[in-house]
């Protein structure tokens, strides 16, 4: 909402600088987006007489002028606009002037032979008007030599604010003013505006409110006005240049008047050409297949959820938001019917974001109008129009009625001290609230209020708290330390919360960059992760490739390694933490860890190093994040299942998947498919891991903190290394696994340490080398003993794999 | 020749031998020579049973005499060559100890500053005995504006530039949360059901102090407008809480969180449909250098907003407004890392550039605390 200093003070007796209601604005909650002193751009400019215009000897269109700009001397001036003749008075600019419209520096300079000492401006070159068909003309009367902003009347500071939603009343130079005084930022003139006399008598247009009874009544009240036999054309320059201050541009009197009283009053009207309107004007609802063509210049289609503005013919317009072209008001109108009405904001709302208009009107309809501003409204406007235009006025024709007085609300003067901590003397609260229109009554603790019709927000006890607040002042506050609530705090975050905490720092002391990637992937991605249903698809997506919420947190991680890739970083460890979506219920959101590691980007680093390396990522370095993260999270992924069955993203032959049990999948590991790094346009290989945190289970909760007893045993361990040949499919889990259970109580390590195929071990065949450790428990053990235990582990592993002890 | 002379004759030759073996190989082939079982000494040693008691007197203290002057200065030629080769060794083991060693994996992974920051946050609101509270991003249009005193249709609806859901089976379009305000009615309202899943905090009865971080997301892209973004939102209910200890709560917070001695707010009425009294927040700061300095300066600079939930969001919880009151502030977790570190554009913050996480993220055991510091 954009007004003007000297706009302001129509309606505020105040001496306080801009600087100073700048100030207060912000302090009472209209927020100032900028202050702007448009006269500075100008302030050079002065008014001058074009004592003489004789044709440029050497050029058809251009004349030489003699200019008194009153400096006691004629200046020669080299002018193109043809309407530049002897006698006029113009804008000039002295050189060394900024022309703001044309953004140079002027010069003096030499046209074709004459010299030229300055410029008669045109109104685009003064930023005022986009005319640049010729020079500004000012009437005969305008002194020379002055500043044209203070001729203009254009000296003015322009304040922009922006208005909360709740603040209707605020969208109109009367509202501000009215806040501004009751802060004590000056004195509240009266605005009241007088009935306008109508000699033309009842009016012969009639207006009606015409509502199914099982449609919404979207319009409460409408009111017309004829005036006959205006004569329509520009609107005074001080409306103009209050007009253009604002950013509107001025169309002529009868639409520039409609524009002033909704930003002077917040009080929105149109103006129709009454010789286009047919029978009885009013409001409906619109109909299926209606369109109408607005002063926009696009055409729109209406629908039952629409209310309009009819005539007996068509839609004329939409109501509280945009009028039709075909009715509007041109320079031609001589009979104008005014219309002043006032419509549900909801309506209004739901239609504006429907159509996708934005207009002054809408903006100031659902935010609420005044819903006594109907009568005073079209009085305004009515004595503009004879004032600017003349004409013959009739009766206002009025169809419904609105009433704005708020219930009477008990409000307690201690709700200001209990809900801010303000002490506020009863006199102040209760002059605050009556400056701002509230009628207050009463004489005890609680007393009672009545909003005024312009702040149908105010509805309850802590609406009016904020409204005294507001005007005795935020920063009157006192800071006051919040008490610390009894007793040992407890820990602040859940084992959930704390678990991705670990798993970002986990990571991150892997050597991964940790990323936040966009919750919504395309949709070709999320059907490829296991995603894509239909519930998780976003209805309005910002872009054609953010369509779908994510299932799996790799697709963004490896759109980010393309994009790094593209910059020439290939070798690249990113991981995420964060949340990915199975269904759109709560609980099928969950919490994922993912990392990716391409190039040579390993644990011991990317990139060739003098003590070797720059070999290519694999999947053991996917199952090593793996492992370290549930390590961290308290999981070993030595007692967890592990299960050759790769993820769908994954290698077939190098991917892995670690579950508690078939239902609890705690996360996958592999390779990506040779395929998948194909369709994200990677080159391969990309070693990647998922888990989804929340599967891994909590730890169950102790009785005591206390860890169990430390049991070191005295004797030595010994360590027994054992080779198999086995075949090639055989996993080293299960080796492992029957190497560890041969003899429980002894056995307290199974180490791999050599792997290898070759023809030598015989075709489809592998040898795999194993070192077990023995804890000898109660005495060092005989070489009897040693020689039974290793018969049971070989025994043991030759069982499990049907492979033998390569000798 | 007489024995004398033998004796002489021996340690002459062995003498030279054992000055001039270069290995201790050598050195043990000469002591071999003369002290094995069938050394030259130990030959003459023997020679000493075959002796007439006389002779033997005289002649077994110099023999003896001889094989221990040889014993020594085998030992002492042995331990001179031993340090020799030592020496040798330890020129030949030389290395260039300028060659680099291999980054430590600790020394490149970088965490997210929006994951540094959130830390940071929770760091400080753990001291003022906050808990964290968390809902889900897809939420339904109740619990993120109805609930939350958004009426249907009302502007400050379609302030919030709303991503919505295709509509479920049941025809009802769900929204993406416009803000973490929705975990306010989680917490608050009553409900002695479970939360359906693990990260869903459950809901509290007063008095309440939780902060509410998470991601939140609006139809909106420019520099400093990203659709997805993360806030942090604060919730204090009880019986007594008022907008002076709001105020005292959001400026120790902001002082500990900028690391600065003081701050200097300005609270400026506003409006937000789920709060009354509304209030938004700007911190005074210097603009004049390239980067933005809190707690210095003349500027002011929008940082938060706030309020007392507003009567009728409690009234929805289930919460009396005559006996219960509080309040609430939201902000903006990136907008936060970009005012402290000093991020110039928004959009990088999720792309994942390398160079851009390498720069502005944190080595993994920065751990913000307030014993060591929220940031080193």
């Amino acid at each position: 909402m954009k007004f003007t200093l000297d706009w302001l003070k129509d309606h505020l007796e105040t001496k306080a600088s801009a600087d100073e209601i700048s100030t207060a604005l912000t302090m009472i909650g209209l927020e100032v987006e900028s202050v702007e002193d448009q006269g500075k751009a100008l302030r050079d400019f002065v008014v001058a007489h074009v004592v003489s215009a004789e044709k440029h000897p050497n050029a058809d269109k251009l004349r030489v002028c003699k200019v008194d700009a009153g400096t006691g001397e004629l200046i020669d001036v080299v002018c193109g606009a043809p309407n530049a003749r002897s006698g006029m008075k113009g804008v000039f600019a002295f050189p060394g002037t900024w022309i703001p419209g044309s953004d140079f520096t002027l010069t003096k300079g030499n046209i074709r032979g004459q010299a030229s000492n300055g410029m008669l401006c045109s109104g685009r070159e003064l930023q005022l008007s986009d005319d640049h068909t010729g020079i500004i003309e000012l009437p005969g009367d305008a002194p020379v030599g002055v500043p044209y902003i203070n001729y203009a009347g254009i000296d003015g500071v322009v304040f922009d604010v922006s208005i909360t939603p709740n603040r209707g009343d605020a969208a109109g130079v009367l509202g501000i003013a009215r806040d501004l005084a009751a802060f004590g930022t000056g004195v509240l003139k009266d605005a009241s505006v007088a009935p306008v006399a109508s000699p033309g008598g009842p009016s012969p247009i009639p207006v009606d409110l015409r509502f199914g009874p099982d449609e919404p009544q979207a319009c409460r009240m409408f009111a017309g006005r004829l005036i006959r036999g205006v004569k329509n054309g520009p609107s005074p320059d001080w409306l103009q240049a209050r007009l253009r201050a604002v950013g509107l541009r001025p169309i002529n009197a009868l639409v520039d008047i409609t524009n002033f009283v909704s930003l002077d009053r917040a009080r929105p009207l149109h103006v129709f050409d009454a010789d286009k309107l047919q029978g009885t004007v009013h409001a409906r609802m619109g109909r299926a297949g209606e369109s109408l063509l607005a002063l926009d210049g696009k055409t729109y289609a209406i629908d039952e959820t629409i209310c309009v503005i009819a005539d007996d013919r068509a839609a004329l317009g939409i109501a509280g938001i945009i009028g039709g072209e075909e009715t509007g008001c041109t320079g031609e109108t001589v009979n104008v019917f005014i219309e002043c009405a006032w419509f549900e904001p909801n309506y209004v709302a739901t239609a504006g974001r429907k159509l996708g208009i934005v207009s002054d009107a809408r903006y100031r309809f659902e935010r609420t109008v005044d819903p006594e501003s109907v009568i005073p409204g079209i009085e305004l406007a009515a004595k503009l129009v004879t004032e600017f235009c003349g004409g013959t006025v009739y009766e206002p024709a009025i169809a419904g009625q609105v009433e704005g007085a708020g219930t009477i609300i008990d409000f307690p003067l201690g709700e200001v001290r209990r809900l801010t901590g303000l002490r506020v003397p009863r006199d102040q609260a209760i002059g605050a609230l009556t400056r701002l229109g509230f009628a207050v009554e009463g004489a005890g603790d609680v007393v009672q209020v009545r909003a005024p019709s312009w702040r149908t927000d105010v509805t309850q006890k802590a609406d009016l708290t904020e409204e005294v607040m507001r005007m005795v002042g935020v920063d009157k506050v006192p800071v006051e330390p919040l008490p610390r609530l009894a007793g040992v705090i407890p820990r602040m975050l859940t084992p959930i919360q704390n678990r991705r905490r670990i798993a970002r720092r986990t990571l991150a002391a892997r050597g991964l960059d940790e990323a936040v990637t966009w919750s919504f992937i395309p949709e070709a991605e999320a059907k490829r992760f296991g995603g894509g249903k239909p519930e998780l698809k976003l209805a309005n997506p910002i872009a054609a490739e953010l369509t779908d919420m994510r299932p799996s947190l790799l697709p963004g991680l490896l759109g980010a390694a393309r994009r790094n890739a593209n910059r020439g970083f290939a070798d690249l460890a990113l991981f995420e933490v964060g949340q990915v979506f199975l269904s759109a219920e709560p609980d099928g959101q969950r919490t994922h860890a993912s990392g990716i590691r391409s190039g040579t980007a390993s644990l011991d680093g990317a990139g060739r190093h003098w003590q070797g390396g720059a070999t290519k990522v694999g999947v053991f370095d996917a199952k090593a994040d793996l492992s370290a993260l549930l390590d961290a999270v308290g999981l070993d992924i030595d007692k967890v299942q592990l299960i050759a069955e790769p993820a769908s993203w994954s290698h077939p032959g190098r991917g892995g998947r670690i579950q508690l049990g078939p239902k609890t999948i705690i996360g996958w590991f592999g390779e990506l498919h040779p395929a998948l790094c194909a369709e994200f346009d990677l080159d391969g290989p990309i070693a990647a891991f998922e888990v989804d945190l929340d599967a891994v289970p909590e730890p169950r909760r102790k009785p005591t903190k206390a860890k169990p007893a430390l049991n070191l045993s005295d004797l030595m361990p010994l360590s027994r290394d054992f080779a198999f040949v086995v075949d090639r499919d055989v996993p080293a889990a299960t080796i492992l696994k029957a190497a560890r259970g041969a003899e429980k109580a002894l056995i307290t390590g199974v180490d791999l340490f050599d792997v290898f195929e070759g023809s030598h071990v015989g075709e489809g065949k592998k040898s795999v080398a194993i070192a077990v450790t023995l804890q000898p428990r109660e005495k060092t053990l005989t070489d009897e003993e040693i020689e039974r235990i290793s018969a049971g582990i070989v025994g043991a592993v030759e069982k499990a794999t049907g492979g033998v002890l390569r000798t | 020749m007489s024995l004398d002379v033998q004796i002489e004759t021996l340690r002459t030759d062995l003498s030279a031998a054992i000055a001039t073996a270069e290995t201790e190989q050598a050195v043990e082939a000469v002591r071999i020579a003369a002290l094995g079982k069938k050394g030259s000494v130990s030959a003459l040693l023997a020679s000493l049973g075959t002796m007439p008691p006389e002779a033997r007197r005289t002649a077994g203290p110099a023999i003896n005499g001889l094989k221990n002057e040889i014993a020594a200065e085998i030992e002492k030629r042995a331990e001179e060559l031993r340090a020799r080769a030592l020496e040798a060794r330890l020129i030949a083991e030389r290395v260039d100890v300028t060659l680099p060693v291999r980054p430590a994996p600790t020394a490149e992974g970088r965490i997210h500053p929006v994951s540094q920051v959130w830390d940071e946050i929770t760091a400080i609101f753990s001291d003022m005995g906050f808990r964290i509270a968390e809902g889900p991003d897809i939420e339904t249009d109740y619990l993120n504006f109805t609930a939350l005193n958004f009426p249907e249709g009302h502007p400050a609806r379609e302030m919030h530039d709303t991503f919505f859901m295709a509509p479920g089976p049941d025809g009802v379009k769900k929204v993406l949360r416009t803000h973490t305000s929705p975990v306010q009615i989680r917490v608050m309202q009553k409900s002695k059901q479970k939360p359906a899943a693990p990260y869903l905090t459950e809901a509290m009865a007063p008095p309440i102090r939780v902060i509410m971080p998470g991601r939140t997301y609006r139809h909106d892209s420019d520099q400093t407008h990203t659709p997805m973004f993360h806030q942090v939102e604060g919730l204090v209910i009880d019986k007594s809480s008022h907008i002076g200890q709001l105020r005292w709560v959001l400026e120790e917070f902001l002082k500990a969180f900028f690391e600065v001695e003081s701050v200097v707010t300005r609270f400026r009425p506003s409006f937000f449909p789920f709060t009354e009294p509304s209030m938004e927040v700007d911190v005074q700061c210097d603009r004049s250098g390239s980067e933005i300095r809190i707690g210095e300066g003349a500027d002011w600079l929008e940082i938060l907003g706030c309020g007392m939930v507003h009567p009728n969001v409690l009234r929805n919880c289930g919460l009396d407004p005559d006996v219960y009151q509080g309040f609430a502030w939201g902000m903006g977790i990136d907008r936060l890392a970009m005012l402290k570190y000093g991020m110039p554009d928004l959009r990088a913050f999720f792309d994942a550039d390398k160079r851009w996480l390498d720069h502005y993220g944190f080595k993994p055991l920065d751990l913000p605390t307030l014993f060591g510091g929220l940031s080193s």
